[in-house]
């Protein structure tokens, strides 16, 4: 189902992360003209287009959308780039995690690093990515009382999510570790490191 | 460059901001009231994107280091004691001359366009602070220096119709979670006024009024969000999404704002009454 988001935006309804990528990264390939804004978010993706024949726009949506629910179905793989993350796992809340989850502090680290996490769509802040696919035994509620600053690199727990913090900000989520990648330069082109769709690898340095 | 003797009680550098980045994170941002920062640069012979001078409720005090072609936009506030200073109208600051706006008259947000417009580094394409995300330049504040760019083009012989103050009413259309709330919803909301909140800002204009009652419970999983979405938080008072909106969103939007009415939202001061009609779209 294709929603109207005003004059301008079409909301369409995805269902699932795993389509809302497939769908974010074919209208990317070949964006429809006048698209200004493509959105990916866990059961929908948001298209912007000002100017454009929203008639038309929804037409194709339906389409591309069909066409990528069919992929989805028929279980092709989904294809994205992979990044690793080297991980210092000292974070403050290491233990805490480690006590919540009833493991000890060192099968936390085995297990953020053991698996291969997926980009799920960003928001919070400019380049913070909600890291799906996180082992479940690690997942632990955000701190009761978020801290007034959490310095950029920071790797962190929250939920059923991972995430690195992009800039240092006010923040609730449990700190497993810190990492010098940035992941977030307004310089570079594009300015962050993570996409939705993207895998993740976190290791151990 | 003009140096910012009083900034009043709150003032950004904005052009047309940063689309293109939602999917990272990054507010749209720009002038709230887009189309009075465009009439403001038009006047100056100025690409229309170019950056100004957003003014929350006027009250500031500017010095031009360098002489200028200024033009006025937005809501209308008093200007001096530069000779010809007014809305609408290009006029010359002479270097060394200090500007001085009041308080409007109506309206929140005066735009001001400077020939060659204000060329502060611009951060992802664009130069204007983004009050959320924290993006771009800082707000302006008391000593600030604010670079001019060089000037491109000829000044139009031209005038602008003194701004007149539109009907407080936004034209909404439904959706695109209209269906999360109950059917009388969306008459409700039209049927009464709504006070604009005093915590109100670029991000978004808060609304106290009738109650927006849910159908559904519990969590609508994060979606993009657009400028104008009015966004329903469980408290049930309606949020009116300006241009540092959040890209994306867990309260539901009953409707959205249609574009032509954003600079009525952006022109609204706490303590307004503000209405809402609906026109089915689709």
């Amino acid at each position: 189902m294709i929603r109207m988001a005003g004059e301008h935006g079409l909301l369409v309804e995805t269902g699932s992360l795993e389509l809302s990528h497939r769908l974010d990264a074919a209208l990317r390939d070949e964006r429809p003209e006048g698209v200004v804004e493509i959105v990916p978010g866990p059961e929908t993706v948001l298209v912007v287009a000002p100017g454009a024949d929203q008639g038309r726009l929804r037409a194709l949506l339906e389409e591309v959308a069909a066409r990528e629910r069919a992929r989805t179905a028929a279980r092709e793989p989904v294809e994205g780039p992979v990044v690793t993350i080297p991980v210092v796992y000292d974070g403050a809340d290491l233990d805490s995690v480690a006590a919540l989850a009833g493991i000890p502090a060192d099968e936390v680290i085995t297990r953020h690093a053991g698996r291969e996490l997926v980009v799920g769509w960003l928001g919070f802040a400019p380049g913070f990515a909600y890291l799906t696919g996180l082992d479940p035994v690690l997942e632990t509620p955000r701190l009761d009382t978020p801290r007034t600053s959490v310095p950029a690199g920071s790797v962190a727990i929250a939920g059923p999510y991972s995430a690195v913090y992009p800039s240092a900000s006010p923040g609730g989520w449990r700190l497993i570790g810190r990492t010098s990648v940035r992941v977030w330069d307004v310089a570079a082109d594009p300015p962050s490191l993570f996409r939705p769709g993207m895998r993740v690898r976190f290791r151990p340095a | 460059m003009i140096e910012v003797l009083a900034p009043g009680p709150y003032a950004t550098v904005q052009d047309l901001g940063r689309p293109g980045y939602a999917h990272l994170g990054v507010p749209g941002s720009g002038a709230a009231d887009a189309g009075s920062l465009r009439l403001a640069n038009r006047l100056l012979g100025n690409a229309e994107g170019l950056a100004g001078i957003e003014f929350t409720f006027g009250m500031a005090r500017l010095r031009f280091l360098a002489g200028a072609w200024v033009a006025l936009a937005g809501a209308p506030v008093p200007a001096g004691p530069v000779a010809g200073a007014g809305m609408g109208v290009p006029f010359w600051v002479p270097e060394g001359a200090e500007l001085r706006l009041g308080a409007p008259q109506w309206g929140l947000r005066t735009y001001l366009a400077v020939r060659g417009g204000i060329a502060v580094e611009p951060v992802l394409g664009s130069r204007s602070t983004d009050s959320l995300s924290g993006l771009g330049p800082e707000p302006l504040r008391e000593g600030m220096v604010l670079p001019v760019g060089r000037p491109e083009g000829v000044i139009p012989v031209d005038l602008a119709p003194p701004p007149e103050p539109r009907p407080a009413v936004l034209r909404v259309v439904p959706g695109p979670r209209d269906d999360w709330f109950v059917p009388e919803a969306l008459e409700a909301m039209c049927a009464a006024p709504y006070t604009v909140s005093q915590d109100s800002n670029r991000v978004g204009v808060r609304l106290r009024g009738p109650e927006l009652a849910r159908a559904k419970e519990g969590e609508l999983p994060s979606e993009g969000m657009v400028t104008g979405a009015v966004q329903v938080p469980p408290n049930g008072q309606p949020i009116v999404f300006l241009t540092d909106h959040p890209p994306t969103g867990g309260y539901p939007v009953i409707g959205v704002v249609r574009s032509a009415d954003l600079a009525v939202a952006a022109q609204l001061r706490p303590g307004d009454e503000v209405r809402f009609t609906v026109r089915r779209g689709r």
